[in-house]
């Protein structure tokens, strides 16, 4: 008998960024809408945060940046995703990211980025629309 | 190939996604399970338990460490309350474990209790299995600490290390009796705070004035988890705890009470699965009837036994 | 104020009287907007404020005369009679030649003094070239590797008459020596210096994530510059401590003046631990806190803040010297009310924010540009934050009076309230061992988030409204002509690192290092061997390095 499936959410902080209300507001909003949040804590490589997200098999990767420095740290957490063979797991990204580095983000794979104002209720929706069948491995 | 070839090819992707099929009660885990059994019984489990506050994934993160650095693998099992209104978790134990994330010898998963009472997620037994399978040296369970998940962990754990703190507001006789009988071993974290040594001597009293005989005292060890005083020492009590359960045959004593407990388990649902599987409709009319008190419950009980049996 | 028992007792029954007919006549067919009121930081709020509250005010004793004891109507008899506030607009990006070109502009501009934004490696102790600085170099201020990119920095900008504010805390002993150094090539010395470093690693732990080294050694550095200072650098402000980021993670406004001012607390214990005499270093602390949206709370929480220390150094730590005493602060308004919609709005918000910060008696005022939710300034945007406190200085009127809010029932009734709620807090840090204790047991980290929490489901719910936001929402084009750092700053710095490396007397750099890695382990003063380290040309992160090899580094308590 199959248990529901509980959706698993890393919640991450790339780079030397130290803000981190949002991310754990998030977190706490995830959990409060019934999912298994991991939040990674501050100062991650790109590495460990891959790492993570493999060992945790998580169903989605939350980024978290407030430092500009997304356009070279998330296209990095892409790249190492497609390295593990684990591109299936859901990106999204939020923070102080201008509109017009997201189509780049995207383009590298990267499902969504949240602005500043995004509720929380948006993110759960779009998660639990958006999950990907998590398939072999 | 499938998931157990891979794990037994030392996949750590696949170690992970079976985990969290072993989560979700997939029939596929449960194959895999059946495939990994027989190279399981290798490591050594190590349960971590506390209150919280009491530094428990600081410990495990130098207690990993000192272990590598020994040269052997360590697979960590974190769990966390899931929360009962919600179903969610906040799983925030690996945030303390960070210098172990890409440390090829080192496995950690976060898990959260998901409604389990005994605070171990079911789930934990059979990861425990997956990582032992995978062939992890030792294997690290911390628990929530909080109720009966004491009592969990130590039919899941060879060695069951007791994490205090001095002034967290418990007492040594406030905290329940036999939360403190369960521990083979003592670890007084924060020990560079004030009441340590009050602490130890408190512990010490307990275990002079204790009813139970002895073959080996539970040690109780100062350490400070976030300076990594007297992790050596801790690491070397369990150690001599583990070589005392193998010398002296109680480790075998303890596997085989944990087989027979966990088949007993499994027993338990398959049974009570088929049962209801088979024989809803009955039990529902019987309910029906014992909340109309037309039947109590106990002869309730006898008439759906005389039927299936 | 004192009034006599028996207006009291007729102001109450005219008050009820009040209530139960004109205020019942209109009630009874319009009902108010909502059933209780509240501040932006969820203190209710009455309909209306009488003589009533804050009765027990004694107008000499809790309010004084500003300039005098407690404070609380301001730190100067004159304010801004006789001098404005100081226009600060925290700035930096990119190479020091990018970021000196703008403190040129904002000089020209009519800035009062200069205020350096530093990239996030440079904040951690890490050179441009360190792997943690991959993405990170010149992004959120300019990227300091060595003495040699400080002098071009401040490059023809006379250290004798800036005055500047450093925003570096861990390794702000190492900027301060630079700044000291490169005084010296211009020929100005260090007594002539002024300016302020922020030097609050509390804070760092607790809200704002630039930490290094563990706490202990970390006070230890606070507490050399301390000393240093006081006998060499006598202008300078050693520290600020910071509520701004505090509320910024999440804090309400009672929450901001409590830790704030735990954090002093701990700072002065410090050095008083260290040998220090308070009136030698206290009249040189200074604080830094955030302008938030809830106007009169605002300018309640700054005078209580003022009142609250002012006792504390007086009847805590002793302290004779008034100027001890005098809480002198730097304001910035809220960072995180920006929105990324409709980003005009942001310059109403700011220009609100301002005026409780002027209100407040602020020293020196930042206020942020409108498009700051999603990149740094652009020069347009930035000088129109300027002129907002421009216009409040020369326009608005507010400057003309010393403190004019003073007497408001509404604002004496908070300021009191606010004041007994954060002295609450700073009763239950000090029972939990002082504010270093607090933070280490994760206490100040959970109460804040907490509120971080609470306040989005405020705006989630609609009980909080953010225009543009949740509410007068249209659709919009995204903004265009963000600010964009030079994507190359990563490659310029690590060139002139390797320039720097290869020119420079790498013997007399090694055996700094060395001397500063003996002195680390005594209790000596490390600011005279950091500066020797700084003239040689080591670079930040070598010394940054040489201290985490004596120190450590620190493992953060992480709460949810």
């Amino acid at each position: 008998m199959e248990q529901t499936k509980k959706i698993r959410v890393l919640i991450a902080k790339p780079g030397l960024d130290g803000h981190d209300r949002g991310a754990k507001v998030i977190a706490r909003g995830l959990r409060d809408a019934g999912m298994e949040v991991i939040y990674t804590g501050l100062r991650q490589t790109p590495e460990q945060i891959v790492e993570a997200a493999i060992q945790e098999d998580v169903d989605v990767i939350g980024l978290s940046i407030l430092s500009g420095a997304h356009n070279v740290l998330f296209p990095r957490v892409m790249e190492l995703l497609k390295q593990k063979g684990a591109e299936d797991i859901l990106v999204i990204g939020g923070g102080v990211i201008p509109h017009e580095d997201i189509p780049y983000l995207k383009e590298c794979g990267i499902a969504e980025i949240f602005t500043p104002g995004t509720s929380i209720s948006e993110i759960v929706e779009f998660i639990k629309n958006n999950v990907k069948k998590r398939g072999e491995v | 190939m499938d998931l157990a070839d891979r794990v037994l090819k030392k996949d750590k992707r696949a170690v992970a996604r079976l985990i969290t099929l072993i989560e979700r009660e997939s029939p596929e885990a449960t194959e895999a399970l059946k495939q990994l059994y027989k190279y399981t019984g290798n490591s050594f489990v190590i349960g971590i338990t506390g209150p919280p506050g009491a530094g428990k994934s600081s410990l495990v993160n130098e207690l990993a460490k000192k272990i590598r650095a020994k040269g052997k693998t360590v697979g960590i099992i974190a769990v966390d309350p899931t929360s009962p209104f919600t179903g969610g978790a906040l799983l925030g134990d690996r945030i303390r474990m960070q210098d172990l994330t890409l440390d090829d010898g080192i496995f950690i998963r976060s898990m959260g209790s998901r409604g389990s009472l005994g605070g171990i997620a079911k789930a934990a037994y059979d990861a425990v299995k997956v990582l032992d399978a995978f062939g992890m040296d030792y294997i690290i369970i911390e628990t929530v600490g909080v109720g009966q998940s004491e009592i969990d962990i130590v039919k899941l754990a060879d060695t069951v290390v007791l994490v205090l703190v001095p002034g967290l507001g418990d007492d040594v006789q406030a905290i329940k009796a036999g939360i403190m009988e369960i521990a083979d071993i003592f670890a007084v974290n924060k020990s560079d705070r004030e009441g340590a040594d009050r602490l130890v001597t408190e512990i010490e009293m307990m275990l002079d004035l204790s009813q139970k005989q002895f073959d080996f005292r539970p040690p109780v060890v100062k350490t400070v988890a976030v300076t990594g005083e007297g992790i050596d020492t801790l690491e070397r009590r369990i150690r001599e705890h583990l070589d005392y359960l193998s010398k002296n045959g109680i480790l075998e004593q303890k596997r085989r009470a944990k087989v027979r407990e966990e088949f007993m388990e499994l027993l338990k649902d398959h049974i009570t699965r088929l049962i209801l599987q088979k024989n809803s409709p009955k039990i529902d009319m019987l309910l029906q009837d014992i909340s109309k008190k037309a039947v109590d419950p106990y002869t309730a009980l006898d008439i759906l036994t005389r039927e299936i049996l | 104020m004192y009034h006599n028992k028996e207006f009291l007792k007729k102001l109450e029954e005219e008050k009820k009287r009040w209530e139960s007919t004109t205020v019942e006549k209109v009630i009874s067919k319009a009902p108010e907007r909502y059933e209780k009121f509240y501040t932006g930081s969820n203190l209710e709020v009455d309909r209306l404020y009488t003589p009533l509250d804050a009765q027990e005010n004694d107008y000499i004793k809790d309010l004084g005369f500003p300039g005098e004891y407690p404070f609380t109507r301001g730190i100067q008899p004159t304010m801004y009679r006789g001098r404005l506030w100081t226009m600060r607009q925290y700035a930096g990006f990119g190479t020091a030649e990018e970021s000196n070109e703008r403190y040129e502009f904002l000089l020209s501009q009519g800035q009062t003094g200069l205020s350096v934004a530093f990239d996030l490696p440079t904040q951690i102790g890490y050179d441009s070239d360190h792997p943690m600085a991959q993405g990170e170099v010149g992004k959120v201020g300019v990227a300091i590797d060595s003495l040699k990119d400080m002098e071009i920095l401040f490059d023809g900008i006379p250290l004798d008459q800036v005055s500047t504010s450093m925003t570096i805390n861990a390794p702000a002993a190492i900027l301060l020596a630079m700044y000291i150094a490169v005084a010296e090539k211009q020929g100005v010395s260090p007594e002539k210096l002024s300016g302020t470093i922020q030097n609050d690693i509390l804070k760092e732990y607790v809200a704002r994530g630039t930490y290094i080294f563990p706490p202990e050694p970390s006070m230890r550095l606070i507490t050399d510059i301390f000393e240093f200072c006081s006998r060499n650098v006598p202008k300078w402000n050693t520290i600020s401590i910071s509520g701004y980021h505090i509320r910024e993670a999440g804090a309400t406004a009672v929450q901001e003046v409590a830790f704030t001012l735990a954090n002093g607390i701990a700072y002065v214990e410090a050095a008083i631990k260290a040998g220090l005499d308070v009136d030698d270093f206290a009249p040189r602390l200074s604080f830094f806190f955030n302008a938030h949206n809830d106007l009169l709370e605002e300018v309640a929480k700054f005078r209580a803040a003022r009142r609250l220390w002012a006792k504390i150094m007086k009847e805590r730590f002793k302290a004779k010297n008034p100027r001890s005493m005098m809480l002198r602060f730097h304001t910035q308004t809220a960072g995180s009310t920006l929105t990324a919609q409709q980003p005009d709005n942001n310059i109403v918000r700011v220009a609100i924010q301002a005026l409780a910060a002027v209100l407040g008696g602020t020293q020196s005022l930042h206020t942020n540009s409108r498009d700051e939710a999603l990149a740094l300034p652009t020069e347009e945007s930035v000088r129109i934050a300027l002129r907002t406190q421009q216009i409040i200085a020369y326009e608005s009127g507010v400057t003309e009076t010393v403190d004019p809010l003073a007497g408001s029932y509404y604002v004496e009734h908070l300021t009191n309230l606010i004041e007994q709620k954060a002295m609450e807090y700073i009763q239950k840090i000090d029972e939990l061992g002082g504010a270093p204790k607090a933070i280490e047991k994760g206490y100040i980290q959970q109460e804040i988030q907490d509120s971080a929490y609470r306040y989005q489901q405020e705006i989630e719910s609609g009980r909080r409204i953010v225009v543009g936001v949740n509410k007068f929402q249209i659709e919009e084009e995204p903004p265009k002509n963000l600010l964009k750092v030079n994507p190359e700053v990563e490659k310029i710095q690590r060139k002139k690192l390797e320039v720097l490396r290869a020119t420079r007397d790498n013997i007399a750099v090694k055996s700094a290092l060395e001397e500063l890695s003996c002195k680390a382990k005594t209790s000596e003063n490390l600011m005279p061997s950091i500066i020797n380290c700084v003239k040689v040309y080591a670079t930040l992160g070598e010394i940054s390095d040489t201290l985490r090899g004596v120190f450590g580094e620190y493992k953060p308590t992480v709460t949810f």
